[in-house]
């Protein structure tokens, strides 16, 4: 029977990546992510885990190391975040170009300087364009039930891409949560063995990660970028079957309340939650506003976030990233181009905030949809403003 | 769209790359690099082979009559090999 117990997010975390029988982890500890990485290697040493636990040197190694043993066709997880991953930054895309199926827990947090180890999604921002397949999840739920998927989505033939589960530092790493831990033959039904189709195999010599000249180089990446975004197909059939199997249906953007909304907020990571409870008590006020969560961040969801905004005046975008001397946050960057062809669309007000750790309340999302919609009305829209900044 | 010229258009890639069939990096005509090639004075080679061991393509073999001459599909023209021959036997010229 499957159990709902109370448990930190990291552990239910470390629990999936064991049910999901995965063989090879390498990592590094990090604030907010060490949790997760000293679960495993507890794991491993008792024996609980059947798998070959790596304590490199660095992240930059760690990653290294994932490319090897995903190369061979080996179940490959890992966890990073913030100045980890900045250190593992190149092999990122060496793990997208080479089409090793790794999967990293990402616990979001800022960087430096100054030094921060408090949530934001800086460094999320910073990997956006390494090619891999990125989720963002909401609450520890979601955190547990896409590690499954996540192997899922990156070994499956159509795809073989690594995937980055983006869980927000602290606010999901270290809380406790009644999280639904599945049983070994559900997990088993739903996530079939890794069969790596060219593996580096002695009886059947390959070459992996060569050069490729000006002659190949934009053949190969043309590959690449066709396969990430026909991923999505794959994604939406994994939640699918996800769904069916376990009950809980996940979909690249969640439409919270956005029945007759003529203004939608668009949040991602765990402040969605806060964001759907400053939705509720504006809906009980008699607003007609509602709430997008953006969960998948990598392939870019246009098609759904367009059919989400077709008949919508204002929306509002809340980034917890900056893009200095740019656009301001780059989810709202994004979604702005995404819509910016149509004939109808509804006016897009940007705002940043919520960096380095920094709370935003209910209140506070109730205020950033109230100042977004008058500053919409008004027509005064910037590229994006800084919410809760002190003046 | 840009016409294959014989080259694997991007539906013909392999997964990442991959490069299936061994040896094939000797298929890449390393030779259109060139702006100048080795010629050679026979009369000064004394036949060390000390050119074929400093080229950074290996393409020095002796021919026929023993002399060490670079293969032109690969020869990148670097001119190192005219630079360690002790004996001056090769000249670097322009390609044409
Ligand atoms: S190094 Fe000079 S002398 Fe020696 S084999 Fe080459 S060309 Fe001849
Ligand atoms: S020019 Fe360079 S590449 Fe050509 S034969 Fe001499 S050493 Fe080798």
């Amino acid at each position: 029977m499957t159990q709902r117990v109370g448990i930190e997010v990291s552990r239910a975390v470390a629990i999936a990546a064991r049910l999901a029988n995965v063989d090879v982890v390498a990592a590094y500890p990090i604030t907010p992510q060490t949790h997760i990485v000293e679960d495993l290697s507890e794991m491993v040493a008792s024996g609980e885990l059947d798998a070959s636990y790596i304590p490199v040197e660095s992240e930059h190694s760690a990653m290294s190391s994932c490319l090897g043993s995903a190369a061979v066709g080996a179940r490959t997880f890992t966890a990073t975040a913030s100045q980890g991953m900045e250190l593992m930054h190149e092999v990122l895309y060496v793990a997208s170009g080479m089409r090793l199926p790794i999967v990293m827990a990402v616990a979001n947090r800022a960087l430096s300087a100054p030094i921060s180890i408090w949530g934001d999604h800086s460094d999320v921002m910073s990997v956006r364009d390494t090619g891999w397949i990125q989720i963002f999840v909401t609450n520890g739920q979601e955190a547990f039930d896409n590690i499954f998927c996540a192997f899922r989505i990156g070994e499956d033939r159509r795809v073989l891409l690594p995937v980055m589960i983006h869980l927000d530092g602290f606010q999901l790493t270290h809380v406790i949560e009644p999280i639904y831990l599945e049983d070994q033959d559900k997990v088993d039904k739903f996530l079939p063995p890794n069969e790596y189709p060219l593996p580096l195999d002695p009886d059947r010599p390959v070459t992996m990660g060569a050069f490729g000249p000006p002659d190949i180089y934009t053949e190969v990446k043309k590959a690449q970028d066709v396969v990430l975004t026909s991923s999505k197909e794959v994604i939406l059939e994994a939640w699918k079957e996800f769904g069916d199997i376990f009950g809980r249906y996940y979909s690249p953007i969640q439409c919270y309340r956005c029945e007759g909304a003529k203004v939608l907020l668009m949040t991602m990571g765990s402040f969605s939650e806060t964001a759907m409870s400053a939705v509720d008590a504006m809906r009980d006020d008699g607003n007609a506003v509602g709430l997008l969560n953006l969960r998948l961040w990598r392939p870019f969801p246009f098609a759904e976030i367009r059919q989400a905004v077709k008949d919508i005046d204002v929306l509002i975008v809340f980034d917890r990233a900056l893009s200095f001397g740019g656009p301001g946050g780059p989810v709202c960057s994004e979604v702005r181009s995404a819509l910016y062809n149509l004939d109808k669309k509804p006016k897009v007000v940007g705002f940043v905030g919520g960096l380095g750790g920094r709370v935003v309340s209910l209140a506070g999302f109730r205020e950033i949809i109230e100042r977004g919609t008058r500053i919409a009305k008004e027509g005064t829209e910037q590229e994006f403003e800084m919410f809760g900044v002190r003046e | 769209m840009t016409e294959s010229e014989g080259k694997p258009t991007w539906q013909q890639i392999e997964i990442g790359a991959i490069i299936t069939e061994p040896g094939s990096a000797r298929q890449y005509q390393t030779g259109d690099w060139r702006t100048q090639r080795p010629t050679y004075a026979h009369e000064r080679c004394i036949k060390c082979g000390l050119c074929s061991i400093y080229c950074p393509e290996g393409c020095i073999e002796p021919n026929e009559e023993g002399y060490f001459e670079a293969d032109l599909f690969y020869c990148k023209g670097c001119g190192i090999c005219a630079r360690e021959c002790w004996t001056k036997a090769i000249n670097m010229v322009e390609e044409e």
